[in-house]
């Protein structure tokens, strides 16, 4: 756990200042603040509802595909703000990947699978590039040795894990510098989880990582810093050692120790 | 028997039906009371709610009797019918068609003769002293309303009054079977009605035989259609060549006979109308099915949609009009009329054309394709449209690479679905495409279809004997095969599909 958590860079590649969200008349983000750093995992923690997933949307403006989702405040992105006009919430999420709970491979074949992102933002000019991104992705994805032989296979013939590491090589295909993960191991069982946590410890080295989850425990393993939610505010936010052992909000203590949520 | 039944005025079968469902409401409340009685008045005692107990009473009473009068009711003139042939002389029955005639004289005859008697205008003793000379019979009937088309003979009316003693006879015995039946079933339930019986599981398999019941009239109905067009059209093979009608290039009906029967002109012109319809239809309504369900907000959605149900309730004879009236003068003034049209072409010369018909029937189509579609892209599962969005794709990327390859096969369904509702289309093309039998590209002629020429055929005078008539059953059985094969095949995609993603 020490070495992993002993994070060199620390250079901060996600700043969000004063964040609300709105469902409607519901306030379902309040205020909230937090530094996300680059080439780190980062979790996002809390009982059901309390807002972690609708922030994490909020980071690749995903919420704007909601009708009644209104987003105020400040998101920046290597000191970019995100919600200005200039930004095409198309490209932005491009550069900020996302794998979401349920796998949900396309129904296409492995390759068009994570074909697609490279060939929408044309990030190759010929055949032999994209095979070439497409190997890459899939290594990246640790799941090149069990499809390498069948590409033309669809992708939903895979079995879970494999399907989430296939979403997980599709998002890293068009080089995102921000992986947002959405409780990706929920529907897992705990073989294919391992493997995906492991995954995730190596996207780290790339990218920056968020992820959300239902798990104590798979935030204790896979994250450096962590974030803890309740009730739509950011209570604590530190190291993963830190909130886990010594948590600062008599909230935090109560979760993390079983009392609420 | 049958008189006590009739003394309240009303015909038999009506009298019968109201002492079964009187039987059944009584036996309902004395087997529901037993029930309790024998409960100790707690209904906490009985297996089953107390009403289940009256229902299987009033399940046993009218369910037997009812299902017995009405086989009765469909079994008596042919018994009655296959009683009386033997009284008609050998030497009357020419042929087939003679010793129906013959029969149905006999039943007018035994329909009046009951209304005479009815009326006061006859009473027994006069029927029976008219038995050899019967002439003056036609005028009586002719008098209390019934017309005859001829003089009785003495073996009509002699048939005629042995089959309404069958008649009588049988009725009286329906009545009493109906109702021992009926009373027989009431004891019964009222007898089992114990707190142990378990009325509810019977009440249930009660429903479950009327459910079967129900769905299995519906496929006999189109096993008897079927039947029905099958013998016609074995008669008109009988008598015209298949090959000349599946594979002759010529359609020329001639009430005098020796016609030319083809259906390669009709079936051209059906599939060509029908082409044209898709392509007007399957686009614009694919493309309104994709606006409504990923564009449209929920306001947008809530009026568009029913609004373009609506041209789905209109009456096809209505879209013929707007062909007639509208589309085809519009077109004729655009392609046709030389100088004077838009175009200063004189390719079509009258308003019924190809082009017409299948333009107004594409239009018929439009919400057709649009709401089948409509269903099945919002079947596909947001997730799919999430992870496009996530790794940066537009809407219509998305529309475009996710959600119509997933939605691809219930579109290929609906279209075929659409197909085969152009293919059956009547109204439309005889008012829109004319009246012409010939195979040609060219959209601007008129051209017609297998229906219109099934209505030509059948209407007006028909002898149904003659190969211009009976070639109808011939072209509606084609029809029907080629409708029935576009269906299974549709609904065979779109079940497929809908394993997809349950």
């Amino acid at each position: 756990m020490t070495s992993e958590n002993n994070v060199t860079d620390t250079n901060v590649k996600i700043a969000a200042r004063d964040v609300q969200v709105y469902y409607g008349d519901n306030h379902a983000i309040k205020d909230v603040n937090v530094d996300i750093e680059d080439k780190t995992v980062t979790a996002f923690i809390g009982p059901s509802g309390c807002g972690k997933s609708t922030f994490l949307r909020c980071i690749n403006r995903m919420n704007d595909t909601i009708d009644v989702c209104r987003v105020t405040g400040d998101i920046r992105i290597d000191g970019e703000d995100i919600y200005d006009r200039a930004v095409d919430p198309v490209q932005l999420r491009a550069k900020v990947g996302m794998v979401f709970q349920k796998p949900n491979p396309f129904p296409k074949s492995i390759y068009d699978n994570v074909a697609y992102g490279p060939r929408i933002h044309g990030l190759s000019r010929n055949k032999a590039e994209l095979d070439d991104i497409v190997e890459r992705a899939l290594r990246r994805g640790a799941i090149w040795d069990e499809v390498k032989d069948r590409l033309q296979a669809p992708g939903t013939g895979l079995s879970g894990g494999q399907q989430q590491r296939l979403c997980i090589a599709r998002a890293v295909a068009t080089e995102p510098e921000v992986l947002l993960m959405d409780e990706p191991c929920s529907a897992l069982d705990p073989i294919a989880t391992a493997q995906v946590e492991e995954l995730i410890d190596e996207l780290r080295q790339n990218y920056s990582v968020v992820i959300v989850t239902h798990s104590m425990q798979q935030a204790a393993r896979v994250s450096q810093k962590t974030a803890f939610f309740h009730l739509g505010n950011l209570v604590e936010f530190g190291e993963t050692d830190k909130i886990f052992t010594s948590p600062e909000d008599p909230r935090t203590e109560s979760y993390i120790t079983g009392r609420i949520g | 028997m049958t008189a006590a039944l009739q003394i309240i005025g009303l015909p038999l079968p009506l009298a019968l039906l109201i002492a079964v469902g009187v039987i059944a409401a009584v036996g309902y409340m004395l087997t529901r009371a037993r029930a309790m009685t024998r409960a100790g008045g707690d209904a906490r005692g009985l297996h089953s709610l107390p009403r289940y107990y009256g229902m299987t009473a009033a399940m046993f009473a009218a369910v037997p009797a009812l299902g017995v009068m009405v086989i009765w009711m469909l079994a008596q003139p042919m018994v009655v019918q296959n009683a009386v042939l033997p009284l008609i002389p050998a030497a009357e029955i020419t042929s087939a068609g003679t010793q129906s005639l013959i029969l149905s004289d006999v039943k007018r005859v035994a329909d009046g003769l009951d209304v005479a008697v009815a009326q006061g205008a006859l009473k027994r003793a006069d029927i029976a002293a008219m038995a050899d000379d019967p002439s003056g019979l036609r005028e009586t009937l002719g008098s209390v309303g019934v017309a005859l088309g001829s003089d009785v003979k003495p073996y009509v009316l002699q048939a005629a009054e042995a089959s309404r003693g069958l008649k009588t006879k049988g009725q009286s015995w329906m009545a009493i079977v109906v109702l021992v039946l009926a009373l027989g079933g009431a004891a019964l339930a009222l007898r089992a009605a114990d707190p142990a019986f378990r009325a509810r599981n019977v009440v249930e398999r009660g429903i479950l035989v009327l459910l079967i019941v129900a769905a299995s009239l519906a496929i006999l109905t189109t096993v008897g259609i079927v039947l029905s067009m099958l013998f016609e059209s074995i008669n008109f093979f009988r008598l015209h060549d298949w090959k000349d009608f599946f594979l002759g290039t010529t359609w020329a009906p001639n009430f005098r006979g020796d016609s030319d029967l083809s259906i390669l002109p009709l079936l051209w012109g059906t599939l060509y109308i029908s082409i044209v319809a898709l392509l007007v239809a399957v686009p614009i309504g694919l493309f309104a099915a994709i606006y409504l369900s990923e564009y449209a907000g929920p306001k947008v959605r809530a009026v568009a949609k029913p609004l373009l149900e609506i041209l789905a309730g209109i009456p096809t004879i209505v879209y013929g009009l707007f062909a007639l009236l509208t589309v085809g003068p519009f077109l004729v003034s655009i392609f046709g009329r030389g100088d004077e049209g838009l175009l200063g072409v004189e390719w079509m010369s009258g308003a019924t054309a190809v082009l017409t018909a299948g333009l107004v029937m594409g239009i018929m189509l439009i919400p057709f394709v649009s709401s089948l579609s409509d269903d099945i892209i919002n079947a596909v599962p947001q997730s799919l449209r999430d992870g496009s969005f996530g790794l940066g794709a537009t809407q219509s990327e998305t529309v475009r690479q996710v959600v119509l390859p997933a939605a691809l096969p219930g579109i290929v369904g609906a279209i075929l679905l659409a197909a085969s509702r152009a293919i059956g289309e009547t109204m439309i093309v005889v008012l829109g495409a004319g009246a012409i039998a010939r195979i040609s590209g060219n959209p601007f002629e008129a051209m017609t279809t297998i229906t219109t020429r099934i209505v030509s055929q059948l209407t007006g005078d028909t002898d149904f004997a003659s190969p211009e008539t009976l070639v109808a059953f011939a072209l509606g059985l084609t029809l029907f095969v080629l409708t029935l094969g576009l269906n299974v095949i549709a609904l065979y995609i779109v079940r497929t599909y809908r394993e997809q993603y349950e």
